[in-house]
């Protein structure tokens, strides 16, 4: 499939249009979209008018923008104005946001030609996208299997080339574990360089949106165009951020390089640590300076992170009360059609995690639990912050298995636990990015984390470009 | 099953939280969070004392707009959303108590 | 009903939520208006759209802190907490306000009589949306439907909090009254309580004389003017009281007042109330106002209802509670430069108090001061001294002058004397019952010598010329 960078510089230059691109998308949506069951919706009508709207600039000597006609999917976890927005939740089935996500509005302003939402575990609470209330998506390299999640659907549209990009969120590793298990490009970037208005709160303070793509250089092109401050995110980052495409192609000589030890160990499988060992062998051939480190706190993440995560998200998931928008199941007064209303509109895991996250924050339990997680995330901070003293980038397998079977993963603790490598930076706030690194022992898709101090995107990505250009001569 | 946390707890937190679990749903979600939670146990053994606690990664403050308007959303888009709307409002069956 | 039986006190705090007076509301564009046609002041984060989110108006966080300042607090850095509860009138099911770290604590109120009452605490919060139950007469119990309005929901609230250290219902009113005036003067909100920008929660509880200790407490809401907040709390306290002597006790609760039925009616129960799970809100970045913050604020702090009154008090040389009426007026700054002015202080009150009821109009200091002095001198009767007063008022001038127009001249007192020898000569033998001791027929000469001096003369000089005449007779 050709590049998003390439696509974009053909329908400026005039060579090809987006409403070509577009009916490409569409084209091969159809195909093979039953089959996988990346898109939940499609956006047909605002993808042609759009795309029509980018092919006039062109005509008319306008510049449409660094994005221009490229076809783009939306998890449906993001406002887009008029088109529905489900959350993968039958208590959003049927609402349209009246507004749009600063996301959609940086990239349609791009040129961005958007085309569906995708698919997603129920609220972004998920590792597989098998907890979409309206059916799991499937792996394109093998579709009895998981694409991961809960970004599966907008995984799987870049990984079976539906799309050359699409837009995911990521809270404890729901961009980057899905494009592990996909082969494709993933990134989460640090908390408050892209802005959250019009992201459908999980865990406010975890929660990041980010790219899919093919490669590092179309993922590097849409952080640029969709990150930056937003004065109507209060979280959102103020000053500016070094763009990460100028950069790409600087190399990683003298860069050091930490593998955190602890993620090279029990709970990881071993063709997945013998990748990442080759990935580092790959970055010290490129010139850099790759050594072990050891961060301790990292094996507490994933304890600190299922007390937060859902005691935020039990606040988030409180507004869908049926009384002003989505689905509502009646009851003689208003908490029983509340009760009634988010019993039935609310799959398992949502409910466990609203349970979980009420009880960590209840009377008598917040400092046993939240209090006490939130402490956690300190010490996790602080330990990446030594690290990075002595470190410029940090690398670690992306998810300890391949892709595993439909189904295969039922107990809730067995799928908290393909999370362990990708919380802690969740945690943290710091960005870290998946890169495609090979096949495993059953030939499915291996991707290799590098991790970066806060607003250090543009070194990461020096990074995964030296990984992805090695990759390339890799059998 | 460790006790981390009794169905009575469980029934508890699910009413806090407007949800409604049936006798076998109660069972099942008790022994689930049980095993969440005794992975949270981990945690006991750290010293914590000297940490102080992090609700942001970000270290902003003083994030403010400036006191002005801006235009408001048109209400019948809005209300056409609504499960039940009746003179421009939002309709809901009777609330019972007044709010806290 | 306004005292309660020997042997036992109230012990009253009061809760006191404010609106304020800024354009848009606490965490987003729209209009802070009220009346407005229902849902029409709404947008994605005050209505709790999924995936909103808040961003503080400046101009409401200023105007906490000067609040803060206006109630003697200390202002500190905070931290906007979520306050978790499900209820129709909430968009995100959720309130973001302040809990562990308010923005201002521990200040107090001076009321007029000088009594000083604690605030433990003022912090920042969003309001509510409105709900209408329909049915039932508008009673929430009986009612078939409620409906729901947002335009309210958003707007900025300072919820204000006294300790539990007022002990009767005029000590509560006089604080709310107070609260109000400093509410005025800073400028921070219209402070309406009939049209809900102020509203106060009154938390009543009884105890035994001579004890400190607290007993059970209840809340009680829906009071909507001063009056009512009189009436809710003594009919609350001996409430209270007749239950503890009948040996039980009351039930913690949220009480409701029944202005039209006189008394109090059960609400929710404290006990069943939700555990609101209170935590720093992750969307919210902490504020941390400086040393420089507060000391602009202070510097820009107006004139404030108990610094006026000391300033008068002193000025005047009288106790703080008999300045009360003259600041309330606004008439403080005119009656002080009128005693720098030479003004007798006691006389310049009594005006203010009196004969200023309209306020100060294109009355001066000076003119004002000098009045004042005329009618010490004796040179103007009481009655004329208001009649140029009233047009010093109206339309300004010297009073000197406008007592000349009015043909209000200084009586000799010679004159007065010679007219007195005229009419006593004609009337001997009232003059002799006069300086034997019958005052009744005092009268009678006052009344001559008004007719003779067209009422002109001053009946105190009169008086006193007459009685130093009796007493060389």
């Amino acid at each position: 499939m050709t590049s998003a960078f390439d696509l974009a510089a053909l329908v400026r230059s005039g060579e090809y249009s987006a409403v070509a691109a577009a009916d490409t998308a569409f084209g091969s949506i159809k195909e093979r979209d039953d089959e996988i069951h990346a898109f939940l919706h499609l956006t047909k009508r605002r993808a042609q008018a759009q795309a029509a709207a980018v092919d006039q600039a062109v005509a008319d000597g306008k510049d449409p923008g660094p994005l221009a006609g490229v076809p783009i999917a939306i998890k449906d976890n993001m406002c887009t104005k008029g088109e529905p927005t489900t959350c993968s939740s039958k208590i959003l089935e049927g609402w349209r946001p009246p507004y749009d996500a600063t996301v959609v509005d940086r990239l349609e302003a791009a040129g961005a030609v958007i085309v569906g939402k995708t698919n997603l575990d129920e609220f972004a609470m998920g590792s597989s996208t098998e907890n979409s209330a309206f059916g799991p998506t499937r792996n394109p390299h093998d579709t009895s299997r998981v694409p991961g999640g809960s970004s599966g659907g907008s995984a799987a549209a870049v990984g079976a080339d539906f799309v050359p990009l699409s837009l995911g969120s990521d809270t404890g590793g729901s961009i980057r574990q899905p494009a592990a298990l996909c082969g494709v490009v993933g990134l989460k970037p640090s908390y408050g360089a892209v802005s959250r208005y019009g992201l459908i709160a999980f865990a406010s303070s975890l929660d990041q949106i980010g790219p899919f793509a093919h490669n590092v250089t179309d993922a590097a092109l849409c952080f640029d165009v969709i990150s930056g401050h937003d004065p109507k995110d209060a979280t959102s980052i103020p000053t500016p951020l070094t763009p990460t495409l100028p950069t790409l192609n600087d190399g990683v000589a003298g860069m050091r390089i930490g593998i955190i030890d602890e993620l090279m160990g029990e709970g990881i499988d071993d063709d997945v640590i013998a990748r990442t060992n080759q990935a580092a062998e790959a970055l010290t051939a490129a010139g850099a300076i790759v050594e072990r480190v050891s961060i301790p706190a990292t094996i507490y993440g994933l304890a600190a992170y299922y007390l937060i995560a859902p005691a935020e998200a039990s606040s988030n998931l409180a507004r869908f009360d049926g009384v002003r928008y989505g689905q509502r199941v009646d009851g003689a007064n208003v908490a029983a059609m509340n009760v009634a209303t988010r019993s039935a509109g609310f799959g398992d895991e949502v409910k466990r995690r609203i349970m979980l996250g009420t009880y960590a924050l209840s009377s008598g339990y917040y400092d046993a639990y939240y209090g006490k997680a939130q402490r956690v995330r300190t010490l996790i901070a602080n330990e990446f912050a030594t690290a990075y003293e002595s470190f410029d980038l940090l690398m670690s397998p992306t998810s300890p298995s391949t892709a595993f079977e439909l189904g295969a993963k039922s107990d809730p603790m067995a799928l908290y636990m393909c999370d362990v490598c990708t919380i802690p930076s969740n945690l943290a706030g710091h960005p870290a990015m998946s890169v495609p690194f090979g096949v495993g022992d059953d030939g499915l898709p291996v991707g290799v984390q590098i991790l970066a101090p806060m607003v250090e995107e543009a070194r990461m990505f020096r990074a995964a470009k030296a990984l992805e250009d090695a990759a390339k001569g890799m059998s | 099953m460790s006790g981390a946390i009794s169905r009575e707890e469980v029934a508890h937190v699910a009413s806090l939280a407007r949800l409604r679990l049936d006798d076998n749903e109660l069972g099942t979600f008790t022994e689930q969070l049980c095993v969440v939670l005794d992975t949270a146990a981990k945690l006991n053994s750290l010293d914590l004392s000297e940490v102080p606690p992090m609700s942001q990664p970000c270290f902003l403050t003083n994030v403010m707009r400036p006191d002005v308007i801006v235009p408001s959303l048109n209400r019948d888009d809005v209300l056409a959303q609504a499960p039940e709307a009746e003179n421009g409002q939002f309709r809901v069956p009777p609330a019972m108590g007044e709010a806290p | 009903m306004s005292e309660l039986p020997d042997g036992w006190e109230m012990v009253i705090g009061l809760e006191v939520h404010v609106e304020l007076a800024t354009a848009s509301k606490l965490f987003c564009g729209c209009a802070n208006q009220f009346g407005d046609e229902p849902n029409t002041n709404i947008c994605p984060t005050c209505l709790g759209l999924p995936g909103s989110l808040p961003v503080p108006n400046a101009q409401a966080v200023e105007f906490a802190m000067t609040l803060g300042r206006a109630l003697n607090c200390s202002v500190e850095p905070s931290i906007f907490a979520r306050k978790n509860y499900f209820y129709p009138d909430m968009p995100k099911d959720f309130q973001t306000t302040q809990y562990e770290e308010p923005t201002n604590v521990e200040g107090f109120v001076q009321l007029p009589d000088g009594r000083s009452i604690g605030v433990e605490r003022a912090h920042i919060e969003e309001d509510t949306g409105k709900s209408t139950h329909l049915g039932g007469g508008g009673r929430i119990h009986d009612a078939t439907a409620t409906l729901v309005d947002y335009n309210r929901a958003g707007v900025p609230l300072v919820e204000i909090v006294s300790h539990p250290v007022m002990h009767d219902a005029d000590t509560a009113r006089a604080y709310v009254a107070e609260l109000r005036d400093i509410l005025l003067a800073t400028g921070v909100s219209d402070a309406r309580m009939e049209e809900g920008s102020m509203r106060v929660d009154a938390n009543v509880s009884v105890r035994p004389v001579g004890n400190d200790e607290l007993r059970t407490r209840c809340e009680v809401k829906n009071i909507n003017s001063l009056r009512s907040l009189g009436r809710a709390i003594n009919y609350e306290a001996r409430r209270h009281v007749d239950l503890w002597t009948n040996g039980e006790s009351p039930r913690q609760e949220t009480r409701h007042w029944d202005e039209d039925g006189g008394r109090t009616t059960s609400g929710r129960s404290k006990e069943d109330a939700d555990d609101y799970r209170y935590f720093a809100c992750p969307d919210l970045p902490p504020l941390t106002p400086t040393a420089e913050d507060i000391a602009a604020i202070d510097a820009a702090m107006p004139g404030l209802p108990a610094a006026r009154r000391s300033a008068l008090a002193v000025a005047a040389g009288v106790e703080v509670a008999e300045t009360t009426l003259t600041v309330e007026r606004g008439l403080d700054a005119l009656v002080i430069a009128a005693i720098e002015a030479g003004a007798d202080a006691t006389a310049a009150m009594k005006h203010a108090d009196q004969n200023l009821s309209d306020g100060q109009g294109q009355l001066t200091a000076e003119s004002f001061a000098a009045l004042v002095a005329m009618e010490a001198d004796g040179a103007l009767s009481s009655t004329q001294v208001k009649t140029v007063l009233a047009e010093l008022v109206a339309n300004g001038g010297e009073p000197a002058a406008i007592a000349a127009d009015m043909g209000f001249e200084a009586m000799d007192t010679s004159e007065l004397d010679t007219l007195l020898d005229g009419i006593i000569a004609d009337s001997p033998d009232e003059w002799a019952r006069f300086v034997e001791g019958d005052r009744k027929v005092q009268g009678h000469f006052v009344g001559q010598i008004m007719k003779a001096t067209q009422g002109k003369a001053d009946g105190k000089v009169v008086n006193q010329l007459m009685t130093a005449r009796a007493a060389q007779s």
